[in-house]
């Protein structure tokens, strides 16, 4: 044998070893932004002593005010979904910036194709087809959305695989287009008047159960599958994925696929609840949902980042939207604090990047 | 002629006008460790670029295991059973040791899948575990993320790679040109190891004690061509030099030369 100096031990499992996971700062910071506004709510004059998180009034069964919950986790839900695709674009080293115009499109498309003939006995004042696009099967309507963003999405890939442009640019130029789709779809009015079984689909807390089921779906699919760890490779290191035998142009097509196809089924789940599509909805969409992303970990330049880590970010997210409103901040001020949020994360990104890179 | 594994004949790769490979011919045995030297630009990294498959060659002849052979791409040349140690080391460093150890080539349940198919993450750890064992590499916590490693022990990961594929040929490009000597030390053993399991290994260097030290054999490049063929009893560093700067030129190779 050789000169046994290196030695083979120290191979076994060590947990005092393993880093603490990142998704545990995540939820330590969700927890202490809770505390600040139940803070803020016994401090500041104006409130009267109003509770963020707990049941003062004793309108409901729990000591939590159940309908704060309901509303947080209700208005992240459609989002979220979109940031778990955008999670997955981001770990392979992307950016997609096109998911909240192509909710819009991909809404209005998708309500043509599910609307009923008759409103109250009255013939629909919305159509935008013909009698043989009325009551279709719900199916009809999931399997355009769907196609749709599969379409998107394999644009947008093929454009940053091929044609090597920045996921940026071509993003943001799909961004553009998609906007543009919405608007000529109907030459801007609105689409309304969806069949039943279609409205059910995100109708009551529904949103919420589908962006748990996603979640799940997508959180195995990142951690337990050769895609998912294609993607981290990819987003870790391109060239290293390259020589490794990864077709990445390939695995680029389809991560940006099935964003375009998380976005699409928002967007189904979006125009189900509001039971009527705009061409102007989805308004920032892509940077909330990029926010969410980064918010729970997902380092923009790629490689790190989990689902996990997603739902959490998304749940900070409505936990601080919510509460502003509940401290009756401004509209308009909410919207800057959003933005300050998002550059907050990413400079914490930045150093969590510094201060690990230092302990090689 | 059954205990040669790697033969190239007149291996010539030009990128335009230039003329990076001319003509190489190489020879590797079984068990046999080489060494290629040779100047900056003398055609190296060219020649193992040529038979590692990341490239193709313009002219010329690849046998592998006795049958000639075509790489289309580096993969082809990986299931050949050729495995290169590249130089910018080819790691993710966001995934763990097992990860990198089988990147691109996972174990795999539920194949039916797709690309959906299911990681056994079990059945890798352990084969880690066992391949590190073989080259004697001590890492702290194989489920740690190479970003949080020494130099050393991501070019023993990248090695260790050999070990866990039974590769039939080991390709080292400069593996310790970026190391400190205990690191430089970890890596020549794992090169002993090797040897002593009887793998052969080609190794790019331009460190004369370490290649005195490690091979058998010392293939000279010199502009793109092979300049000299040097048993290591019959040489020294000194004469290694003279071949490398263009001083000596081996008879066999002189024609070349006058080109």
């Amino acid at each position: 044998m050789a000169e046994t100096t290196q030695g083979t031990g120290g191979l076994k499992y060590d947990s005092s070893k393993r880093s603490w996971p990142n998704e545990f700062n995540i939820f330590i910071a969700l927890v202490i932004i809770v505390a600040i506004f139940e803070l803020l709510g016994q401090v500041l004059p104006y409130m009267n002593g109003q509770s963020f998180l707990f049941d003062t009034n004793d309108r409901f069964d729990s000591i939590f005010n159940e309908a704060r919950l309901q509303i947080i986790i209700l208005q992240v839900a459609i989002i979220g979904i979109i940031s778990l695709g955008v999670t997955q674009v981001i770990i392979s080293g992307g950016i997609d910036l096109s998911s909240g115009p192509l909710v819009a499109a991909t809404a209005m498309i998708v309500m043509s194709f599910a609307q009923t003939e008759l409103v109250n006995g009255n013939p629909n004042p919305k159509a935008v087809f013909g009698p043989w696009a009325f009551d279709l099967p719900v199916l009809v309507p999931i399997i355009v959305g769907l196609a749709f963003g599969a379409f998107i999405g394999a644009i947008n890939g093929s454009l940053i695989a091929f044609t090597r442009i920045p996921p940026f640019i071509a993003t943001l130029g799909m961004f553009l287009i998609c906007r543009g789709i919405a608007q000529w779809w109907t030459r801007g009015q609105p689409v309304s008047f969806p069949t039943e079984s279609y409205a059910a689909l995100g109708a009551g807390m529904m949103p919420v159960v589908w962006f748990v089921l996603l979640a799940i779906l997508c959180h195995v699919l990142l951690r337990y599958t050769v895609y998912g760890k294609h993607t981290y490779a990819i987003g870790s290191n391109e060239d290293a994925a390259r020589m490794s035998g990864i077709n990445v142009k390939r695995h680029k097509v389809m991560v940006y696929m099935i964003a375009s196809m998380l976005a699409a089924f928002a967007a189904i789940v979006l125009s189900s609840k509001n039971l009527t599509a705009q061409s102007g909805m989805g308004l920032f969409y892509e940077l909330y949902a990029i926010a969410m992303a980064v918010i729970g970990g997902v380092s923009l330049t790629g490689g790190r980042g989990s689902i996990i880590g997603t739902v959490l970010g998304a749940m900070v997210f409505g936990v601080i939207q919510s509460g502003f409103t509940y401290v009756k901040l401004d509209a308009y001020f909410q919207i800057m604090a959003m933005g300050a949020i998002i550059i907050g994360a990413v400079v914490l990104d930045k150093w969590r990047q510094q201060r690990s890179s230092m302990r090689i | 002629m059954s205990d040669i594994i790697l033969e190239t004949r007149n291996l010539t790769k030009h990128y335009g006008g230039v003329h990076a490979l001319q003509d190489a011919n190489f020879t590797l045995r079984k068990g046999e460790h080489v060494a290629i030297m040779g100047d900056n630009g003398a055609g190296k990294s060219t020649f193992v670029r040529q038979i590692t498959g990341v490239e193709q060659p313009t002219r010329g002849e690849i046998h592998f295991d006795g049958k000639p052979v075509q790489f289309a791409g580096p993969l082809d040349a990986r299931e050949a059973g050729i495995e290169a140690v590249f130089q910018n080391l080819a790691l993710a460093d966001d995934l763990d040791v097992s990860d990198n150890l089988f990147l691109g080539r996972e174990k795999t349940k539920f194949d039916w899948l797709g690309p959906f198919r299911f990681l056994d993450y079990k059945a890798m750890r352990n084969d880690t575990i066992a391949a590190l064992e073989k080259t004697a590499v001590k890492i702290p916590n194989i489920r740690n993320t190479i970003q949080n490693m020494s130099g050393g022990q991501r070019q023993c990961v990248a090695i260790a790679r050999t070990a866990t594929f039974h590769s039939k040929l080991t390709i080292m490009d400069e593996p310790t040109a970026a190391l400190g000597v205990q690191e430089t030390a970890q890596v020549e053993n794992i090169i002993r190891t090797l040897k002593e399991q009887g793998e052969p290994l080609i190794l790019i260097s331009h460190n004369m004690r370490q290649v005195m030290d490690l091979v058998d054999r010392i293939v000279v490049f010199r502009r793109g061509r092979i300049c000299a063929n040097l048993r290591k009893e019959e040489t020294d560093g000194q004469d290694v030099v003279a071949y490398i700067t263009g001083a000596k030129t081996q008879p066999e190779y002189e024609v070349a030369e006058a080109l």
